[in-house]
Formats: structure tokens, C-alpha cells, sequence
């Protein structure tokens, strides 16, 4: 495990859904090689597969054809069942939403716990790993709030924590920026950039977010379903 | 981490009060039972009062509850004397309006010979009958008290003691009096009408019947030997206990019975579908939080977990209100309420079942649930 590994190997990937008239080609001839360390974006309008080449590295979305390695294992092979794939995600990848998607119910501390619980850590242990990556994040004062009270950029920083939680070396980060100003949003990718050399992960990003490109090492740009350039 | 009890903190308020509201429904689902046992077990309780083994009464009538039977005074002592009989009583059955403290009472009259079979079993307050005349031992719910009088027909009765759980089939009150002053409620005229009958010459016979004789048998004595020997008498029929109960309940509270029953039959049903319904909406509401937790990889029994616990405690909480709620207000029904914990115990695992069913609804929506919902704003 070192930086320079390669995480994601996506060789020759298409998906498309439905058939024949209403057959809709979302990626076709897909290739991808992300290296541990490294913050890439995937641009594109709206309709470009950007989403969908992002849910099937995060094993959401299994695709129609072509290759998927993650972190050294192939996925889609056909030996990978739904629980699996679950279990994959949950040891491998770490996801940051658009809207944070914390739980409600749970503190910022137990939204981060929740994953380590699910990975199978005893509670003590996990509230501690969740309280360490809080104060890392700058939020563990806010620990024992429940997320309806946190402010924008305290509620990402939680899900960025509950994203790195388990130590995942896959980071996939779908519009992480997009409810941040601009001074914010820069700093979430400074942060996240710090924290993928540190945990020798990746990140994969989709944004739309021009204020940021210049935080990325590559920008892979989708045009109906293609890479248009890297 | 338990995630149900998380999410239900987190809404507590709403959730103290949807099961609340469940434990509304509950409340009236109990006191159906309550009310259905407790119409079966008023109508048994008039036939089951006298601890008898074999009541003889009228031939050719079910009687003396489900039809009206008549039969002379005196086969007391022919049915006393026959073999296997311990003792026997002759008793008489009416239904009085009365008033009393200026409210109508409706009372069931039940006219026994004092130390024979037919009178009060326990008495709760005061004593029995020590008199021949003009004395009654009530019921406590017709609300009398020892020492007060009370007027049925021309007679006034002083109340000497108190029983509980005396009535009829209809829910009155019975009250105890001695078969003489029965006999002489039921066909004594007024003074107007007597003076009437003595004009035209009339001579008032008094009735010597009773509604039915009441027979306890000696130990190891054949009741169906006695109940054989006393149909052979042209005039009389003889039913067993067992028989009478049955006859009771079948012909006198039948109709009550199925539609106390078929309306709590439909209370059930609509309880299971407002469950089910609460259950599915609860879920409904969380689909995000659940795609997202199959998003960041927890397994389907986690989510599984979160809305069976939910809807077990909801069931639970609305079952325990319930039943607190019809504990502390049965005695307030004008017809007794019964609640036997079996049928406390049945009605808790119908309310499990219902929501185990009605969860399996909300874990299949769970399920259908992809992840990647999660990913859109």
C-alpha cells in the first residue's frame, strides 16, 4: 500500500439501459486508471455519464461490458453477490454527497460512528476514532449536535469524516462543494487532497464547481458517454 | 448502535403520539373484548348463580331464562325426594321498574326459598334474608344500600345485604327476594282491580306456580338418570347445567354474541390496516436515510432491524396504552367489561403479527431502494 498504486482500473467500460428504441448508450469504451494520491474531477454536461461511471466504481451500477478493479480486487466478474459488493463498499469506499445525506437522528459523532459500527468496531472504539476524526476536521466541538444544527460547511466536514471513516483508499465525492461558497469549497478540497495523501486514498470527484479545477490533478471530461480528453 | 430507538428519540414527541393514538384504537379493541366476554359471561352468570345440577321446568319450554316456563310450587318437593337429589329449590324469575332516589331502575327479580338452592352464594355486604317477607339482598350495582327501602309493586322492601356480579341476561341487576313475595309480585292484583273481581263475585286465586325447581345432586349421584326419570313426567323437563348454559347462550345472547363479534372482528381489521398503514408511512419517510445507508454499505439486516424494532415497540407502546386505558376506565361502562389476560395475552400477539406483516410491507419498499438515491441532491 503505497502512493502511486493504482485504486481504479476501468478498462473498456459501457453501460447502457433499456433495448432495441429505447436503448440509451450512457458510457461506451470507458477507460480509467486512478493512482493512490491522486484528486481527479469528472466534468461533463448533464447526460454525459459522469454519474454513471461514478455509481459503478462505487459498485452501485454494475456495467454492461468492460473491466472494473478496485484496490487490486475485479468487481462485476460475476462472483460478486449484492451483499458483497455492500461489504465492499463499506471497507473500500468512502462516499461525500451533495447535500451531506447525514443522518438525522444520529449526532455528527454517532453519524460517523455508524460506519465503524457497521464495520464490526466495538462502540467505544469507534466513538473514539469518530471523535479524532472530527477534532481533525475542526468540528469535534460540534460532536454531540445532531446534524439539522450544523451549519453548511460543519455538516460537510462531517460527512467528509464519516466518508474517511474506515480508512477507505476509494473516496468518491459527488458534488462535494456545490452548497459551499467559494472561500469554503477550497477549503473542503484543500482538506480532502491533505487527507487523500495522508490515508494514500484517491478521490474521484463530480462537480460542476469552476472555482475548484485548479485543486484537481486531472480533470476527465465526459461527452455522451466518451472521455473527451484527460 | 440501535439505530430504531435513534431515529424514534430523535421524533419522540411524534412518536409518543402516534402511539398514543394506536393506543386509542387499542383502548376500544379491549373494551369490544371486554364487552363481548363480558355479555357471555352477565348471561351465565343468572344460571350459574344457583350452582345447580339439573333445573327442572315446564315441558315443551326452554325456560326459565330462554322461554317463560310454569310448573307447580310443589314439584319442589317431588324432585327433593327423588334419589340422588341433595337438595332442592323452587325459583322465580321477573323484571321490575322501580324507583329509587328519583332515578328508574331496571332490576332483575329473582324469588327464592331461603336456605334452599336458588338464593345469593356470597354475600358481599350485610346478610340474607332472615324474614319472610319484605326483604332483599341486591345486587351493588342497582345502587342500593343496607337499610334503605325500595317499592316493587305495592310492597316495600328494606335492603338487608348486598351481592356482586348478580344480573340477567340483558345486564339488570338482579335483587333477591323470597319466592313468596315473588309469587305474590307477579299475580297480585291492585286494590282497585280486587275490588272489581269481589263485585263481580270473582274468587282471587293465587297462583302456586314457579318458573323452574333447582336441583343439587347428592356426591356421585346420576344426573342424566335424574333429568331421564323427571322427562318421563308428562308436564316437566329437566336440563342439565351444562345444557342450560348452552341453551342460554345460544338462544338468548346469540345474536348479541356474533354482532359484539363480527364488529370487533372488524375493529381488528381496521386496527391491522391503520398499523400497517403507520408503519409503511414511517418508512416511507425514511428511505433516504436508508438508501444512504446502503450507500455506505450496511447490510440489509441492519435496515431490516431498524423497521421491524420500530414497528415492534409501536405495537408495543399502543398495546401497553391500551390496556392502561380500559384498566382504569371499565368500571365506567354501564355493561360489565370482562378482560381475562388471555385474551389480553391473544390480542398482544395478534398486534405482533400485524406488525411483523406490516413491516414486511416497509422492509420491501427498503429493499427496492437503490443506493444511488442517495447520490442526488
Amino acid at each position: 500500500m503505497a502512493l502511486g498504486d493504482i485504486l481504479i482500473e476501468v478498462s473498456n467500460v459501457a453501460k447502457h439501459f433499456g433495448e432495441g428504441e429505447t436503448r440509451v448508450d450512457a458510457l461506451r469504451a470507458v477507460d480509467l486508471t486512478v493512482r493512490a494520491g491522486e484528486v481527479i474531477a469528472l466534468l461533463g454536461p448533464s447526460g454525459s455519464g459522469k454519474t454513471t461511471l461514478l455509481n459503478i466504481i462505487g459498485c452501485i451500477l454494475a456495467p454492461s461490458a468492460g473491466r472494473v478493479v478496485l484496490d487490486g480486487e475485479p468487481v462485476f466478474d460475476g462472483r460478486w453477490l449484492r451483499r458483497d459488493l455492500r461489504r465492499l463498499r463499506l471497507d473500500k469506499i468512502g462516499f461525500i454527497f451533495q447535500a451531506h445525506n447525514l443522518l438525522p437522528f444520529l449526532t455528527a459523532e454517532e453519524n460517523v460512528a455508524v460506519v465503524l459500527d457497521l464495520a464490526g468496531l466495538q462502540a467505544e472504539e469507534g466513538r473514539v476514532r469518530a471523535r479524532e476524526l472530527l477534532d481533525y476536521l475542526e468540528v469535534g466541538h460540534r460532536a454531540k449536535v445532531k446534524p439539522a444544527l450544523l451549519s453548511g460547511g460543519e455538516a460537510q466536514r462531517v460527512a467528509i469524516a464519516r466518508a474517511l471513516a474506515n480508512r477507505p483508499r476509494i473516496i468518491l465525492a459527488d458534488e462535494p462543494t456545490a452548497a459551499l461558497d467559494g472561500a469554503r469549497a477550497g477549503l473542503v478540497m484543500d482538506l480532502m487532497r491533505k487527507l487523500a495523501v495522508e490515508q494514500e486514498a484517491c478521490i474521484v470527484t463530480v462537480t460542476h464547481d469552476e472555482k475548484i479545477f485548479d485543486r484537481f490533478d486531472r480533470l476527465i471530461h465526459l461527452r455522451d458517454g466518451r472521455l473527451a480528453d484527460a | 448502535m440501535n439505530l430504531a430507538l435513534k431515529d424514534i428519540r430523535h421524533g419522540l414527541f411524534r412518536f409518543v403520539l402516534t402511539c398514543f393514538g394506536l393506543g386509542l384504537l387499542m383502548t376500544v379493541v379491549l373494551a369490544m373484548i371486554g364487552i363481548y366476554n363480558g355479555l357471555v359471561s352477565d348471561a351465565l352468570a343468572v344460571v350459574k348463580a344457583p350452582v345447580a345440577d339439573v333445573w327442572v321446568v315446564e315441558a315443551g319450554t326452554k325456560g326459565p331464562f330462554a322461554e317463560a316456563s310454569s310448573i307447580p310450587a310443589d314439584t319442589r318437593d317431588a324432585v327433593a325426594r327423588m334419589p340422588g337429589v341433595a337438595e332442592a329449590g323452587a325459583v322465580n324469575y321477573q323484571n321490575v321498574e322501580a324507583v329509587h332516589a328519583g332515578r328508574t331502575l331496571r332490576i332483575y327479580v329473582v324469588g327464592y326459598e331461603p336456605g334452599r338452592p336458588g338464593g345469593p352464594q356470597a354475600i358481599a355486604e350485610g346478610r340474607g334474608i332472615g324474614a319472610s317477607h319484605f326483604e332483599l339482598v341486591a345486587d351493588r350495582k342497582t345502587g342500593l344500600l343496607p337499610g334503605e327501602t325500595i317499592r316493587f309493586g305495592r310492597k316495600r322492601f328494606t335492603v338487608v345485604g348486598l351481592v356482586e356480579g348478580a344480573m340477567n341476561s340483558g345486564g339488570d341487576p338482579a335483587v333477591y327476594v323470597t319466592l313468596a313475595d315473588a309469587m305474590a309480585l307477579q299475580t297480585e292484583l291492585d286494590p282497585a282491580a280486587q275490588r272489581v273481581q269481589a263485585a263481580r263475585g270473582a274468587v282471587s286465586v293465587k297462583s302456586a306456580s314457579v318458573a323452574a325447581v333447582i336441583a343439587r345432586m347428592a356426591p356421585g349421584a346420576d344426573v342424566d338418570l335424574l333429568t331421564a326419570t323427571v322427562r318421563q313426567w308428562k308436564h316437566l323437563a329437566a336440563m342439565t347445567q351444562a345444557e342450560q348454559e348452552e341453551l342460554l347462550l345460544v338462544s338468548v345472547v346469540d345474536k348479541a354474541r356474533r354482532q359484539i363479534g363480527l364488529f370487533l372482528g372488524i375493529l381488528l381489521s381496521v386496527s391491522a390496516v391503520v398499523i400497517a398503514l403507520i408503519i409503511y408511512t414511517m418508512t416511507m419517510e425514511k428511505l433516504k436515510q436508508i438508501a444512504t445507508l446502503k450507500l455506505i454499505g450496511a447490510p440489509d439486516r441492519t435496515i431490516v432491524a431498524l423497521i421491524v424494532q420500530q414497528a415492534l415497540i409501536l405495537g408495543a407502546s399502543g398495546w401497553a396504552i391500551g390496556l392502561m386505558l380500559i384498566l382504569s376506565v371499565k368500571d365506567y361502562f354501564p355493561r360489565r367489561v370482562v378482560l381475562e389476560p388471555f385474551n389480553v395475552m391473544v390480542l398482544a400477539g395478534i398486534i405482533a403479527a400485524v406488525c411483523l406483516l406490516s413491516s414486511a410491507l416497509g422492509v420491501r419498499a427498503a429493499m427496492k431502494v437503490d443506493p444511488a438515491t442517495a447520490l442526488g441532491s
